[in-house]
């Protein structure tokens, strides 16, 4: 239960056809958790008028309709978003953390450096570091991912060694190849379809990460563990012609 | 049953109001940019509001209708012309078999939506068909139309047909019969004044930041798309800058990144962003929004979040009121 820790929990408007309900303002896997319940909970608990929800690293916003929510639960003088707010206040007050189950580890084989990893030098680079040491840094780290967004299927990553930080390209590249993984400041992650971006491309991936075939149309979701592992070209294609 | 594409033009996709669900997935909701345009050509043809449409974008679209065919036209007004003879707008129309629709050009907005009675027959990706064109799916085979692109038909309902006949009646020398009557919504698609909530660091931004947003003009630059429209005008600075972890953004968040350049997120938007917000565009003023063009002139207007959620809940009404009354109309008109 976490009734104590309520006030701590803002609740702010996104327009009036949505709730941002923030748990902090940093990332770390005690807030995210709080996230992740909240998630759950509203999936399996909805209300009338609400459509979906966007967890992120430190809040969750639920999209509804205010015509809907006014009409199921309207009284005089309350409005949608206080309606809503009570709701989600209700919610809270039962929140019930998710106990500290394993986490999946998905394993996520790369292709690093050559075409498909054309900033490997530079990372390496910028480090005082051979691209060998640049890649086993990168394969040998753990990484939780703490959200899905910005594009479908991709994951935002906590983890990434500072030995290995970079900074973004100073003007983006205007097509990234799907697949590509990448480097940007402190953060790592793979573009799971086809899309300008400024990241640094150190390898890339033939697994797909967005299946919109599938009922999860995500390879990955928050709470999952990623291993990235290196293999050869031939591996790489090999790959490829399984999966076709 | 079925429509072919003559010509795409600039860009010609086949929308709906969405995909919803999977914005923890990252994937995008899309849809169209003008949903109410999109509902209301929906509910002239007998359709559920939210079948699928064409979205026509500014101009240079043709295409030709194999079986005679009930459609409607909303949004913008792009000069609409089948077999040469202008069309009018926000009304039911009977077209006739092999008759080709074009589209001359902008009068007023810049995005136009043909729905057709019983709706395309295209599968549903992720409970949508929405053409999402970065992620390759939706729609007609996961992008925009294409010159020969025959999409089929759906097949219409009894209200569509009484509709149907009732206008061919009517039909003399040209292709098409239209309704003598319309529905005067096109003033809540067109106009240049925006109105908007404050946005959660609003007051983050300077004081001479705060003014200008709501007291300046801003115009469209050319780097704008479904994804969102980048504006030009007063430079918006922060007080400090500052850190902002990723959350989700909404159809209408106006995001500052630090060049101060604001830029407007629409149907296309990517699910989460980490530039400060400063305004919320409320959901009734969208369709202005998505209608407005590159070199077109914007201001915005401050409004509270009760005046935003009623004029909503007030807008919904009228559309029900309306839908109910066009489910009663007589289709005679002899």
């Amino acid at each position: 239960m976490m009734k104590k820790k309520l006030e701590e929990i803002q609740m702010k408007p996104l327009g009036e056809a949505a709730i941002t309900v923030q748990f902090g303002t940093e990332i770390n896997s005690f807030i995210n958790k709080k996230v992740k319940a909240l998630a759950t909970k509203l999936q399996h608990e909805s209300f009338s008028g609400f459509i979906e929800c966007t967890p992120a690293f430190a809040s969750v916003t639920i999209f509804f309709d205010p015509f809907i929510v006014k009409q199921a639960y309207g009284k005089i003088g309350k409005s949608s978003f206080q309606i809503v707010q009570a709701i989600l206040e209700r919610m809270l007050e039962t929140l019930v953390e998710e106990e500290e189950s394993t986490p999946r580890i998905v394993d996520i084989p790369v292709c690093y450096g050559g075409d498909f990893g054309p900033d490997l030098d530079f990372v390496a680079g910028h480090n005082h570091l051979s691209t060998d040491e640049v890649i086993h840094l990168h394969a040998s780290a753990e990484y939780p991912v703490y959200m899905i967004g910005f594009a479908p299927g991709f994951p935002y990553l906590g983890g990434l060694s500072e030995k290995i930080n970079a900074p973004r390209r100073p003007s983006p590249r205007t097509s990234i190849p799907a697949g590509s993984v990448g480097i940007a400041g402190s953060q790592t992650g793979v573009y799971p379809i086809s899309t300008p971006g400024g990241w640094q491309l150190i390898g890339r991936t033939p697994m797909a990460l967005f299946r919109p075939d599938r009922d999860l149309p995500s390879l990955l979701s928050a709470g999952d563990i990623v291993k990235f592992v290196p293999i050869t070209v031939e591996e790489f294609e090999q790959y490829q012609e399984r999966v076709q | 049953m079925s429509v072919q594409i003559i010509r795409p033009g600039l860009l010609a996709t086949i929308q709906d109001l969405g995909r919803y669900g999977f914005q923890q997935y990252g994937v995008v909701v899309g849809g169209a940019m003008d949903s109410f345009s999109l509902r209301f050509a929906n509910v002239l043809v007998g359709n559920e509001e939210g079948e699928a449409a064409i979205e026509v974008t500014m101009m240079g679209t043709s295409l030709q209708f194999e079986e005679d065919t009930l459609i409607s036209i909303t949004g913008g007004n792009l000069n609409p012309v089948i077999d040469g003879s202008p069309v009018p707008l926000w009304r039911p129309v009977f077209v006739k078999k092999d008759a080709v629709l074009s589209f001359a050009g902008c009068k007023v907005g810049c995005r136009a939506y043909i729905a057709v009675a019983g709706g395309f027959s295209i599968p549903n990706v992720m409970n949508s068909k929405s053409t999402y064109i970065r992620g390759e799916i939706g729609g007609f085979k996961g992008r925009a139309l294409k010159e020969g692109d025959v999409i089929p038909l759906a097949e219409e309902n009894s209200f569509s047909m009484k509709a149907k006949r009732a206008l061919q009646k009517k039909l003399k020398h040209n292709s098409f019969a239209a309704a003598d009557w319309y529905v005067p919504f096109e003033r809540y698609v067109n106009g240049k004044v925006v109105r908007v909530l404050k946005g959660a660091e609003f007051e983050e931004f300077s004081e001479l930041a705060q003014k200008q947003f709501f007291e300046q003009e801003f115009q469209i630059t050319p780097h704008s798309d479904r994804m969102g429209y980048r504006l030009s005008g007063p430079s918006l600075q922060l007080k400090r800058p500052f850190e902002l972890l990723s959350e989700a953004v909404a159809n209408g968040t106006i995001q500052v990144p630090s060049d101060g350049n604001p830029i407007v997120l629409l149907a296309d938007r990517q699910t989460t962003g980490g530039y400060p917000r400063i305004g919320q565009i409320a959901t009734v003023d969208l369709p202005i929004m998505a209608q407005m063009k590159p070199g077109d002139h914007i201001r915005f207007k401050e409004i509270t979040l009760h005046e935003a959620e009623q004029l909503y809940i007030e807008r919904e009404k009228e559309m029900k009121q309306i839908q109910t009354a066009l489910l009663l109309k007589e289709w005679s008109f002899e």
